[in-house]
């Protein structure tokens, strides 16, 4: 049953339920950032008005940076920006940044330690109909390995904007990485969310509560097809529990012990290579602290293609139907 | 600090013997072009172009050196040191367990260092962000960036290149050691570079260039960048790399590799007895 704790919308499951891309958040977010705080300036390589930084650029166009196709300069501009007493936010899908700037990133932000924001938006396959060139599926691995960086995937729009204006306050490097699709608002203003604490969204019934056979750990858009598939399955009788670990780095080890010590199997679920990605950095926790079977939902070293988001979510074994199957076929095991 | 013209002769001296001894303490390091660019970075450090203030690195008004080729190090730390930045003493543990002196720069291990560096091609955009950084602080401030001719093949120098023009960035300052070589071999060979002025100057940087190991044409140079308006200005600064060192100069083989004892020996040798030769060229 939902977790009436962590004050989620009302309507969650009703199909009036508002849907605004995560984009959206993020760029009101900003603007928020900026108006709160004059370090604050924000870089974008030709994608500003997909990442909704239009917003932040009509408001303080004297505090925006446009760097044209150029990822890796852009990186590097943050880094003297940083230097000079700034917060830079730097803007661009996700293929190209980190894809196309990560040892950028790696020597001028982190080794350098100088502090910036990385928004890289288009991840996963979401992106749809743009193919498989712009579907970012590693950019989690990427993020995760360097030092002095976390690492968010929200979860919706409203997720988006706290994780913006919780990555101004972070004392290190922050990486965003956001869907393109509108998803479901299903948090509120009310929900607690911050960097380095995941959530229990459901939780099993009052009956259940010592044990919980599976626990679901998802991030970013495939979050709230899992509470979908956790109520089904409560329906059917399947008592599961499901995290928002969206907060993906540091990785919120009080929670994550606490629920695999009540469950029989861990799932954790993402739009990314299973290798490096969320569901590693809870494996990498786990195998030292308390072993147990764990089932990796996401992409099995393959590229995706064109199609529509739920066409492709569907082909790829990460929709509704597909966390319900292997949630039925862990507990039989 | 600021040093009179025969101080800074001398020093030159002193610090191409610096090198070589920390490159043979260290047993590896780059050996060509530190030894070339001893005059740039005497020139800058010690003529009083450059505000700083070793005593407080920190200094919100100093000038900002941003070295894109980390791979000097030898170099940048033994000009640090005499600047008052840190011990001379330090200069023995180049490379060793534990040092503040890095194989590569790091900025958080002593002070004087603006940026981490060591993969070359991405100062220049670091420098943009700082002057973009002191342009929106209202700060008069210059910022220097010191480059290599080979980090001219990266993409990214480029990119930055450009980006500096369209911002008519003029508290910038680079300077390009153009010393012909790098690891593979000849820049014109590995990869053309010329006409390396009139590609800056396409992108809409002002452009200067000198006998990188004449000091005062280097003074005069850089004092002269700093009254351009409106456009950025780059350097370029002709050098001979290993100069000094008869068996190093203008062979590219010794870009990244260290002399065995006893070619350090000679090459101790020949900068100990110099300074004919360097002076004779200043004049």
């Amino acid at each position: 049953m939902l977790n009436s704790n962590i004050k989620l919308n009302p309507k969650i499951f009703s199909e009036t339920i508002k849907r605004i891309s995560p984009r959206d958040g993020f760029g009101e977010g900003l603007v928020i950032a900026g108006e709160m705080d004059e370090r604050v300036v924000a870089l974008c390589a030709d994608v500003t008005e997909s990442l909704r930084m239009h917003l932040f650029r009509n408001r303080f166009p004297e505090r925006f940076v446009e760097v044209g196709i150029a990822e890796q300069n852009m990186v590097g501009i943050a880094s003297g920006l940083a230097a000079s007493g700034k917060i830079p936010v730097i803007g661009s899908y996700a293929v190209f940044s980190p894809g196309r700037n990560w040892e950028q990133i790696r020597t001028t932000i982190c080794y350098n330690q100088q502090k910036a924001i990385f928004v890289g938006s288009h991840a996963g396959l979401n992106v749809g109909p743009d193919g498989a060139s712009h579907q970012a599926l590693e950019d989690i691995a990427l993020m995760r390995v360097l030092p002095n960086m976390a690492v968010i995937s929200p979860a919706d729009a409203l997720e988006a904007r706290k994780a913006i204006l919780s990555a101004i306050e972070y004392k290190n490097s922050v990486y965003i990485r956001l869907p393109r699709e509108k998803s479901p608002i299903f948090t509120t203003e009310e929900t607690l969310w911050e960097i380095g604490k995941s959530q229990e969204l459901w939780i099993p019934k009052s009956k259940n509560e010592q044990f919980s056979s599976i626990t679901i750990f998802a991030c970013g858009y495939l979050v709230y097809k899992a509470l979908e598939a956790a109520k089904e399955l409560e329906q059917e009788g399947i008592f599961i529990t499901v995290i928002n670990n969206s907060a993906i780095k540091p990785l919120d080890e009080e929670m994550t012990l606490k629920w695999a010590k009540k469950s029989k199997a861990i799932i954790t679920l993402e739009e990314h290579q299973i290798a490096g990605g969320m569901g590693s950095s809870i494996a990498e926790f786990l195998s030292e602290n308390y072993p147990l079977p764990i089932k990796f939902m996401g992409i099995k070293d393959k590229f995706g293609q064109s199609g529509q988001s739920e066409e492709l979510l569907e082909k790829y074994n990460l929709n509704k139907e597909a966390i319900k199957q292997t949630v039925k076929e862990m507990i039989k095991d | 600090m600021k040093l009179t013209s025969k101080k800074m002769e001398d020093l030159t001296i002193t610090i191409r013997q610096e090198i070589m001894e920390m490159l043979l303490e260290a047993k590896s390091g780059h050996c060509a072009g530190p030894l070339g660019a001893v005059e740039l970075y005497v020139a800058l450090y010690f003529s009083g172009i450059l505000n700083y203030d070793p005593k407080n690195p920190n200094w919100e008004k100093r000038d900002r050196v941003v070295i894109s080729n980390g791979h000097y190090a030898p170099l940048i730390y033994t000009t640090l040191a005499h600047a008052g930045y840190f011990s001379l003493e330090e200069l023995k543990t180049l490379r060793k367990l534990g040092s503040n002196l890095q194989g590569h720069p790091h900025r958080l291990l002593l002070p004087g260092i603006e940026t981490s560096s060591g993969p070359v091609g991405e100062g220049l955009s670091q420098a943009i962000g700082m002057a973009l950084g002191a342009k929106m602080n209202k700060e008069k401030l210059q910022v220097y960036c010191l480059m290599g001719d080979g980090e001219q093949d990266c993409g990214n120098t480029w990119e930055a290149v450009m980006m500096a023009g369209k911002n008519q960035l003029d508290n910038l300052t680079a300077i390009i050691d153009r010393n012909n070589i790098q690891i593979d071999g000849f820049t014109e060979n590995v990869m053309p570079l010329e006409p390396l002025k009139e590609k800056y100057e396409s992108f809409g940087w002002k452009v200067l260039e000198i006998d990188g190991h004449n000091i005062s044409e280097i003074i005069k140079t850089v004092n002269a960048s700093k009254s351009v308006f409106v456009k950025p200005v780059v350097i370029i600064a002709h050098t001979i790399p290993g100069k000094g060192v008869d068996f190093m100069q203008w062979e590219y083989q010794w870009h990244g590799k260290v002399p065995s004892s006893k070619q350090a020996e000679e090459a101790l040798r020949q900068l100990r007895s110099i300074k004919g030769q360097i002076e004779s060229e200043l004049d």
